[in-house]
């Protein structure tokens, strides 16, 4: 019982000092702040995908009551911390997103032109996002 | 029937939206990690420099240990001073130099016209860039020229700016007027397109003697509209360590002696800043909180040795809060700057509004590794920031490809100076290894790294470039030195006494070059004997001396009882086996 417990603090601890290490690289003033802006980077760079809106529902979690535009590390980290001890926002496994361009690919030639690529990932479409879940 | 084939195009385009998103989800992961390999890259690279410029302090604190400390050497640091002081006789005789200094016939390289007018200017920048080299003749005499002019200067310059006088400001060039950028962007200086150049024009390139040549010629030909502030590389110690020693003794192997002695004093005439409107202080390494401009005012600038070391008693720590900044430009958007005849002689810090840090040195780490940037300033409107790279290759190269280029360089850096700390690595490693089992936990292994580099670096986040670590996440950190060793320059050395060779090989460089007073690239034996003596005491280097003197005594190979120390130092570098330089990246997905 007691391993166990010693066990899931280090793992905390070590999850701290990874968090830590992505958010630092990201403080050009070195004040334990953060640009909003990169927050989405960093999550990211630890290996969660989440979604644009989960993203912002992310960044609501983490700002000041008045947002000044700066995301600070006392508030980021724990729910940085959760995120990966849930194990949230996994990246897609590589055959989803090889599905996802044979989709797009409809003439089964195993690429995309830039022109293709393009207009797949700007287009808008009636079918409501919310349908989907995204 | 027209029911379900709507229905089927609605399924179609719901399964090409979702796929849609998937590969945006799954590129936002992937464009996020390159960014934070960016960034790590970067980290890398300042930290490395912060650690050199430390090790930049505890030599000059080296030097005065010297002086103090052993008389024989003692002669050769009063030679040292000896040169940056200066007589009025020693310098009319040294202008008689160059005029005895020739410029032969076959010479094909720019020739100046004194007195200088903006053609000289052009023909400058039309001749560096075929990469043709200026004569020692003009180079002097530009040199002198400058001198006397800012002899004439007080410490601080005063400029004002009106709606068609705009001011542009640049920080750190180091060299990086890579084909004069910004002169082709934002126009050759003149009376309506003045400029503030804030220090740290030279050193860690192949060019900085072209750039403070365009920079003294265009001084020379404007004085009033192009500002020179000294920067911390504006100093012969820095020159020695960060290259523009080298290059002018490359270049001008009769002349570079006395190109370098007229440089020193040079340094020693640049203003110490410029102050715009009245408003805004333009002064290189920024300012702390006693930075007292009353002081700065008054102090004799050409007796400082360097622009972070003021000659003054008293303590004033010009840098102590501005180490990151390379620049400093404050804008003091309320009132005046009190200046002399005031009853408040230092600033209170909330009248600073702001301070920007600006530099204008594009790639500065490795091609691609940033943007440069300068300032337009004209009173009444805000200061306009401009950014620009000088790209060429690198332009027309994908994200992945600078990033890895970047990341490659740092490693490697990274890398040489894990190799220089290899015996006391190891035994950190394995004083915390308590089975012998050749492996630590990642923890483990980045307290040990940070605590012997003495690098503030996120070491769990590059673990994966620098060891290799097993399925349980452990690791081998015997894998830390793997693909690299240093260069034995003879077997019987001990490994610890080539580490530290290597480690402090710049700091013995520049030692060296200070003893050679003469500049004949030879010690004699007794003086290598003695300054590592001192060198060994001062640095808490435990190397035996016998064993330091047995090397040298192999490597004077002439046997006539003086060491090229050049040779000396070159025979200690770092082999680095390429196929291996970069573990796999990291999948897309990873």
């Amino acid at each position: 019982m007691a391993d166990e417990k010693d066990r899931e603090e280090i793992i905390v601890a070590e999850f701290h000092k990874k968090i830590k290490e992505a958010f630092e690289v990201f403080d050009h003033e070195s004040n334990n702040t953060v640009d909003v802006r990169e927050i989405g980077t960093i999550i990211r760079s630890l290996g969660c995908c989440p979604t644009e809106g989960e993203l912002h529902d992310l960044i609501a979690e983490v700002e000041e009551e008045e947002p000044t535009g700066y995301i600070r590390f006392e508030k980021f980290l724990p729910v940085m911390t959760e995120i990966l001890l849930e194990r949230r926002y996994r990246p897609i496994p590589e055959d989803v997103l090889l599905r996802a361009f044979e989709v797009l690919d409809s003439a089964k030639r195993g690429f995309l032109t830039k022109d293709e690529l393009i207009k797949y990932m700007t287009e808008e479409d009636r079918v409501s996002l919310c349908r989907l879940g995204w | 029937m027209g029911c379900s084939s709507s229905s089927t195009k609605t399924r179609k385009s719901e399964t090409s939206l979702k796929a849609a998103l998937i590969i945006q989800n799954w590129y936002r992961g992937y464009k996020a990690r390159l960014k934070a390999r960016q960034h790590y890259a970067l980290t890398i690279f300042q930290s490395i420099e912060y650690a050199d410029e430390q090790g930049q302090m505890q030599l000059s604190t080296f030097f005065s240990f010297m002086f103090e400390n052993y008389a024989h050497v003692h002669k050769e640091e009063l030679e040292l001073r000896k040169q940056s002081l200066e007589s009025e006789q020693d310098m009319r005789d040294r202008h008689d130099y160059v005029d005895l200094i020739d410029v032969p016939d076959s010479y094909n390289g720019p020739r100046l016209q004194f007195p200088l007018t903006c053609t000289d200017i052009d023909l400058l920048l039309e001749a560096f860039k075929e990469q043709q080299i200026l004569h020692a003749h003009y180079v002097l005499e530009v040199l002198f020229e400058t001198k006397k002019v800012l002899k004439q200067m007080p410490n601080f310059t005063h400029v004002q700016t009106s709606p068609s006088k705009e001011l542009t400001i640049c920080g750190d060039l180091h060299r990086k007027l890579d084909d004069f950028m910004i002169f082709y962007k934002n126009g050759l200086p003149s009376e309506s397109n003045p400029y503030v150049f804030n220090g740290d024009f030279v050193d860690r390139g192949k060019n900085s003697i072209e750039i403070l040549m365009i920079l003294c010629v265009s001084f020379l030909v404007y004085p009033n509209d192009l500002h020179l502030n000294r920067g911390n590389h504006e100093d012969f110690m820095m020159n020695l360590r960060y290259g523009f020693t080298k290059e002018i003794l490359h270049k001008y192997k009769l002349h570079g002696k006395r190109i370098l002695q007229i440089l020193e004093e040079l340094y020693a005439w640049l203003p110490i800043g410029t102050i715009v409107d009245n408003e805004i202080l333009v002064i290189h390494g920024g300012i702390s909180e006693t930075t007292d401009l009353n002081l700065l005012h008054r102090v004799e600038r050409n007796k400082m040795k360097s622009v972070l070391i003021p000659p003054t008693e008293t303590n004033r720590d010009y840098d102590t809060d501005s180490k990151h900044n390379k620049v400093g430009v404050t804008f003091n958007a309320h009132g005046r700057i009190k200046t002399n005849g005031s009853p408040i002689e230092h600033l209170p810090k909330h009248e600073w509004e702001q301070v920007v840090t600006i530099f204008s040195a594009s790639n500065y780490y490795e091609e691609g590794s940033n943007r440069g940037a300068y300032i337009k300033l004209c009173s009444g409107t805000a200061p306009r920031f401009f950014q620009y790279q000088v790209t060429k290759a690198t332009c027309f190269q994908p994200l992945r490809q600078r990033v890895y280029t970047m990341e490659s360089s740092a490693i490697k850096i990274l890398k040489e100076r894990v190799i220089s700390r290899k015996s006391d690595l190891t035994r950190a490693f394995q004083l915390q290894d308590h089975r012998k089992s050749g492996k630590l936990s990642l923890s483990q292994w980045a307290f040990c790294m940070e605590n012997i580099l003495g690098l503030n670096l996120p070491w769990r986040s590059l673990s994966s470039n620098l060891v290799n670590i097993d399925k349980n996440g452990n690791v081998e950190y015997m894998s830390s030195f793997q693909n690299i060793h240093i260069e034995k320059p003879v077997q019987e050395a001990h490994s610890t006494l080539v580490e530290t060779l290597y480690r402090y090989r710049s700091d013995l460089e520049i030692i060296f070059n200070a003893i050679d007073t003469d500049h004949s690239g030879l010690i004699s034996m007794e003086e290598f004997r003695a300054m590592w003596k001192l060198f060994s005491a001062h640095y808490n280097v435990l190397i035996d001396d016998s064993q330091v003197n047995k090397l040298a005594n192999i490597m004077d190979l002439n046997k006539d009882g003086s060491i090229d120390f050049n040779e000396f130092l070159k025979a200690f570098y770092v082999v680095h086996r390429y196929e291996d330089l970069m573990k796999p990246g990291v999948t897309n997905l990873g």
